[in-house]
């Protein structure tokens, strides 16, 4: 397989399915990581708080790396492309932008909100670590094919990213299968909230009209690829936690061709708000 | 300057190819370039330098410039900007005029690549050390659970958490001496 380098050797077609595949890996990256960092400081135990903050600062830094693939192929700064762009241009799933923790979406911020205790213990920790389950299972999927990509930048940062994706997949599998087998209560939790996202985990996978240049150019697997790798992951650590999966759920479509639902707009209203006061300040 | 510590009785001798350090043809003002390095440490593991973290791939001359390819440990590290700056700064202390700092992920950096001396150093300043060759992905819950304590050497211990006060560290308790440690995790 010829490897490509440099965004010279790439047809105008194929560059722009690798710009496509970027935006979707670096805005998955760096909406999760942002919905796990509104844990920071309220997590349900201190080691839970722990986790879900340091695998976002570590989603945080691996959308930064994609962002900043995405700048040596001409597209704007990291900064930029994090901060300072609508619902409309990001490329991520619905799945990451799902929210678990009340606050953002009808009360207003948590920061300084005078019922903030009560919005807090209506959070939904469970539903916050299903998704980053399957979310890390899909991204080691993805990772480990990349690996091997024909577009060689993006190979040698899967690569690099391999080592850390790995404790993200050790925490999801610990826990789901530590808290399927626990009580009635965390596994009937776990249950309702794998029946609820699950169209949303099968939407990670949505294809998209790059597909088939990205895959007969030897870049990244199908969307249906990858998902049946997935699906070979998850389904039997589900079955061996004692928990269930729904067997027709239609997949939720939309977010990889920029049709989110309003959560994703909530969320950057928060997350751009301190940026765009002052869009030219040097941090 | 915090980070900058000097490491007086490190010294840099050109390595066998394939190790974190410079070849054995290394011309002398590369060499310098390299020595220089040894003041350069991670801000959250102060007692390592970068050499001995394994983050430098190479140093080479591009014309009078001196280009330093380092490998960051974690891709979201907060301290990678300081870390370059500051080898940015020794390598122009050590009469070089310009110097270049490329961040690459080729070779990608693991945990594999702290060098003896760094895991003595790491386990001195009461962080168990990675175990080898567990690196780029290869460690299991077993091994991550199979941690001696470095202060007791004990090696009945419980993994207390995957993920510690920093993105490189996991939190253990040592039965025997009854005290929490933290593990320079294998990554």
């Amino acid at each position: 397989m010829t490897s490509t380098a440099t965004s010279e050797a790439m047809s105008t077609a194929t560059k722009a399915a690798v710009i496509d595949l970027l935006y979707r890996l670096a805005d998955d990256s760096l909406i999760i990581g942002h919905r796990n960092s509104e844990w920071t400081g309220l997590g349900p135990i201190l080691e839970e708080d722990i986790a879900f903050s340091s695998m976002a600062q570590d989603k945080m830094g691996h959308a930064l790396a994609l962002y900043g693939l995405l700048h040596q192929l001409g597209e704007e700064p990291p900064d930029r492309l994090a901060f300072a762009r609508g619902p409309r241009d990001y490329r991520c799933c619905d799945l990451v932008a799902m929210e678990f923790l009340s606050g953002a979406a009808t009360d207003g911020p948590l920061c300084n909100n005078p019922v903030r205790d009560e919005l807090v213990s209506r959070g939904d920790w469970a539903g916050s670590l299903v998704r980053q389950f399957l979310f890390s299972e899909a991204d080691a999927v993805r990772m480990a094919a990349l690996e091997t990509s024909a577009y060689e930048p993006m190979a040698q940062l899967a690569r690099k990213l391999r080592g850390e994706l790995k404790y993200h997949t050790l925490h999801g599998r610990l826990l789901i299968e530590r808290l399927g087998k626990a009580t009635e209560d965390s596994r009937s939790r776990l249950n309702g909230v794998i029946e609820r996202v699950w169209p949303q985990a099968l939407g990670m996978f949505e294809p998209t009209k790059h597909g088939q240049t990205l895959a007969s150019a030897g870049i990244c697997p199908t969307e249906e690829a990858l998902c049946d790798r997935w699906l070979g992951e998850v389904e039997p650590i589900i079955e061996r936690s004692g928990l269930s999966r729904p067997k027709h759920a239609k997949p939720a479509y939309g977010g990889r061709a920029g049709n989110h639902p309003p959560e994703l707009a909530l969320l950057l209203d928060d997350m751009q708000r301190v940026y765009r006061l002052d869009p030219t300040a040097q941090w | 300057m915090s980070v900058m510590r000097t490491f007086s009785a490190q010294s840099v001798e050109p390595q066998e190819p394939g190790q974190a350090g410079p070849g054995p043809s290394c011309r002398p003002d590369v060499l310098r370039a390299w020595q220089a390095l040894a003041d350069v440490a991670d801000p959250e593991i102060p007692v390592l330098s970068v050499l001995e973290m394994g983050m430098i791939a190479d140093v080479a001359m591009d014309g009078p410039c001196v280009v330093v390819r380092m490998t960051p440990t974690f891709a979201g590290c907060p301290a990678l900007d300081v870390i370059r700056e500051d080898i940015a700064r020794v390598v122009r202390l050590a009469g070089f005029d310009e110097v270049r700092v490329d961040v690459v992920f080729d070779p990608p950096w693991t945990s594999d690549r702290i060098t003896q001396e760094g895991r003595r150093k790491l386990k001195e300043f009461g962080l168990a050390p990675p175990a080898p060759g567990c690196g780029g992905g290869a460690v299991t819950e077993t091994i991550l659970r199979r941690v001696a304590c470095p202060y007791c050497d004990s090696a009945d211990t419980t993994l207390e958490s995957l993920f510690g006060p920093t993105l490189c560290r996991a939190i253990h308790y040592c039965n025997a001496c009854r005290q929490s440690f933290e593990q320079f995790k294998p990554v």
